[in-house]
């Protein structure tokens, strides 16, 4: 008894209650840190996105002009203006053809470039810097190295010099919409800025391959190269792809920085968003019909990504696929 | 010992703290950098677009200094679209209290500017008429006109000598001029990146108007037509200077010796005579058709009053100190930088640097073939008419289908504004 007695009180009776005080005293950290971590960007997106938003849907139920609060309901007269705009409507269309275009090219030439960082042998540091930099120049600097220095239209522009040693004649690359050589300088500009970022995130992925699935593959007499890469790499990488599709997919709906400062008074090459802006800012400021576009372009977004997603099957766990 | 040693600042609270803070700044630095002072007194904030003119930002800084019964701080924006910064702000709280623009209808039916007439009416004599004009509504004036800044064609005489060329009198004379004087280094001629400079002399110059004295569209007429399609023959011609590193305000282009001729504005003229020497001309956007006359913008820049600020008495106080007692200031801001022509009668006679010489030539051309700002013609119209060079002469469609385009827009717009 008494040896049992010993034991009871040798238990780690004690113990217990004071691991039970921790926990509860975890869970309310951990509730409390949620909020203190999150609590202020919480409050930032409920102030600088959600509310935003929100007064854009009621603008754009209102005429708006050189105003942003409103007194006159006009119901979906804004929607009907901005659909009855070509403009409006055309940039939809022009970019959507940009999309089906850059989207692809930027997805190759970033795999492409993932590839090659990984498997390069030598300064590996250095070229992954070099093709990650210009990730961190601002858009609008970036636009206007390559209006006033590369693409230019005078005798001593950076890419009318390199055509003047072949005999060709300047190019007014940013002037003339015919031929639109316009187009030339916005994808070549968004390649070099977007290619670094997304050729990191295919890097990380290409990283997570096990190195085991080679090895096998090699052993069942898998050749390296290109077979390899079409039924290893490419499947692995598809969780990647997807992510990256659909940023790319979003980047080329809300692209604005390099078409603003690129293509000044043109009608042409302009996506929905400087199409926005020139209806609610500047010119016309009407936050209205400026409503209505943004109300209709974050749809149409919205619409493809939700597309993209069941193509590609985007948020889908691998046991679905 | 002190409060604070009392304190149990365990790292829990310094973590709250320190979190707290965190999201204070976060909100308090979306408010931050309004340029407003934090000293006592009246604080005036006002806006001013980059003027290309060396000295200019820091004279307009001097000048607000000098003002003593506030304390006036300058928002000095650069980049090419004024107003796209501009026309927000004054949506907001921290919106300017002072501003420049252009005398445009719709800030004065939204009520965004001050009437200004008690501080301008005692010297509205001494005060160009056109340009008093331009800044009225309804018998009140809504700004004070800072400078007038004619434009017209540069060009370089020894050039013309060479290629044995004489000062073209119409467009078809301008597009045969253009032609001649390109050579493998050097275009005939600069109209500006987009080519929108001209469209207002095109129209002037082809007999014809923006709006008419009814506030109808005068634009739209064959002649306007007809030079959308000459302007198209010079953009295909492979003569005309486009692209340039620099657009047209900026003389670069024509005192590097990359065009022969260049439009341009009068701010310009010390640059380019001290660039060029006594090689230097200019002349009028030359006729357009059997009814054409020569046509010079008048360009300018006027202060307005942000006639839903906090300080609008104030603010007026500032303007009517600055662009109305203070003379010098007024010449200084005229004449020691670039060239502009001051509306004050009284300064403009008084101003020997525009009595002689290629400057006395800009102010005849002022005088004589001037369009001044017409302060229903918004920004929502130069917009369309921008549209219109861009689809007719850029792009090459129809100039006829192009101005039907612009009408639909224009009249949307006059709708608006005059029911």
């Amino acid at each position: 008894m008494s040896t049992t007695t010993e034991i009871d009180l040798a238990n780690p009776a004690p113990a217990k209650p004071a691991k039970a005080r921790s926990r509860r005293g975890l869970r309310a950290n951990a509730t409390l840190n949620f909020w203190l971590f999150t609590g202020p960007f919480l409050i930032g997106l409920i102030v600088f996105v959600f509310v935003p938003m929100g007064w854009s849907i009621y603008l754009s139920f209102f005429e708006a002009r050189f105003t942003v609060s409103p007194s006159s309901f006009i119901g979906f007269d804004n929607y009907k203006a901005i659909l009855d705009n070509p403009d409006f409507t055309g940039s939809l269309v022009t970019f959507t053809v940009f999309a089906a275009f850059i989207v692809p090219t930027t997805w190759a030439l970033s795999l492409g470039l993932a590839l090659l960082v990984h498997r390069i042998r030598f300064m590996k540091a250095f070229f992954r810097s070099v093709f990650f930099l210009p990730t961190a120049v601002s858009y609008v600097a970036a636009a206007l190295i390559w209006k006033m220095s590369i693409f230019n239209g005078v005798r001593f522009g950076m890419a009318n010099t390199i055509l003047s040693w072949f005999g060709v004649e300047n190019v007014a690359w940013l002037a003339n919409p015919d031929p639109p050589w316009y187009w030339l300088v916005i994808v070549t500009l968004r390649l070099w800025l977007q290619a670094g970022f997304y050729m990191i995130l295919f890097l990380a992925a290409l990283q997570n391959i096990p190195a085991e699935l080679y090895e096998a593959a090699a052993i069942d007499g898998a050749k390296p190269g290109w077979q390899t890469f079409r039924y290893i790499t490419l499947p692995q990488l598809r969780a990647t792809s997807t992510a990256v599709i659909l940023l790319l997919l979003i980047a080329a709906y809300q692209a604005f920085d390099e078409f603003w400062n690129l293509l000044s008074k043109a009608t042409w090459g302009q996506p929905p968003l400087v199409e926005l802006y020139k209806t609610a800012l500047g010119e016309n400021q009407d936050y209205g019909q400026g409503s209505a576009g943004a109300v209709i372009l974050t749809l149409l977004i919205l619409v493809i990504t939700l597309f993209q997603g069941r193509i590609m099957g985007f948020g889908r766990g691998e046991e679905s696929k | 010992m002190s409060a604070l040693s009392n304190n149990n600042w365990s790292r829990r609270s310094l973590f709250r703290a320190a979190a707290g803070m965190t999201a204070a700044g976060t909100l308090a630095a979306c408010g931050s950098n309004t340029g407003r002072g934090s000293g006592s007194g009246d604080t005036l904030v006002q806006y001013f677009h980059a003027y290309g003119e060396a000295g200019t930002e820091q004279a307009i800084k001097r000048y607000a200094k000098a003002y003593k019964d506030a304390n006036v701080t300058t928002q000095w924006i650069t980049g090419s679209n004024f107003e796209n910064k501009l026309f927000p702000a004054l949506l907001t709280k921290n919106a300017p209290d002072v501003f420049e623009f252009h005398p445009q209808l719709q800030l004065v039916t939204s009520g965004q500017v001050a009437d200004l007439s008690d501080i301008i009416n005692p010297v509205k004599d001494d005060f160009n008429p056109a340009d008093i004009a331009s800044h009225t509504v309804d018998g009140k004036i809504y700004g004070v006109r800072m400078i007038d800044d004619p434009q017209f064609f540069y060009y370089r005489p020894s050039l013309f000598e060479k290629a044995k060329v004489e000062v073209p009198q119409t467009l078809e004379e301008l597009i045969e001029a253009v032609n001649k004087l390109t050579t493998d280094k050097v275009k005939g001629a600069f109209l500006g990146n987009d080519i929108t400079p001209v469209q207002n002399p095109l129209i002037w110059s082809a007999g014809a108007d923006t709006l008419n004295a009814k506030n109808e569209i005068a634009y739209h007429t064959d002649a306007v037509a007809d030079g959308l399609g000459q302007l198209r023959k010079l953009f295909t011609s492979g003569n005309l200077l486009l692209d340039a590193p620099a657009d047209w305000w900026d003389p670069s282009a024509f005192t590097q010796g990359l065009t022969a001729i260049q439009w341009c504005g009068m701010w310009a003229m010390p640059v380019i005579q001290k660039a060029l020497g006594d090689d230097v001309g200019i002349f009028p956007f030359p006729k357009v058709g059997s009814a054409g006359k020569f046509s010079v913008t008048n360009g300018g820049w006027s202060m307005f009053v942000n006639a839903k600020g906090d300080n609008v008495d104030a603010a007026k106080e500032y303007v009517k100190w600055l662009w109305i007692d203070q003379k010098k200031y007024q010449e200084d801001w005229a004449l020691s930088y670039g060239f502009h022509i001051p509306p004050r009668t009284s300064i403009a006679q008084s101003a020997t640097k525009l009595k002689s010489g290629l400057p006395a030539e800009g102010v005849k051309l002022f005088s004589e073939y001037g369009h001044f700002d017409n302060i229903g013609w918004t920004q929502a119209m130069i917009a369309a008419i921008n549209d219109v060079i861009a689809n007719s002469v850029r792009k090459g469609g129809s100039p006829d289908a192009a101005l039907s385009a612009a009408d639909k827009k224009v009249n949307a717009e006059l709708k608006k504004l005059f029911g």
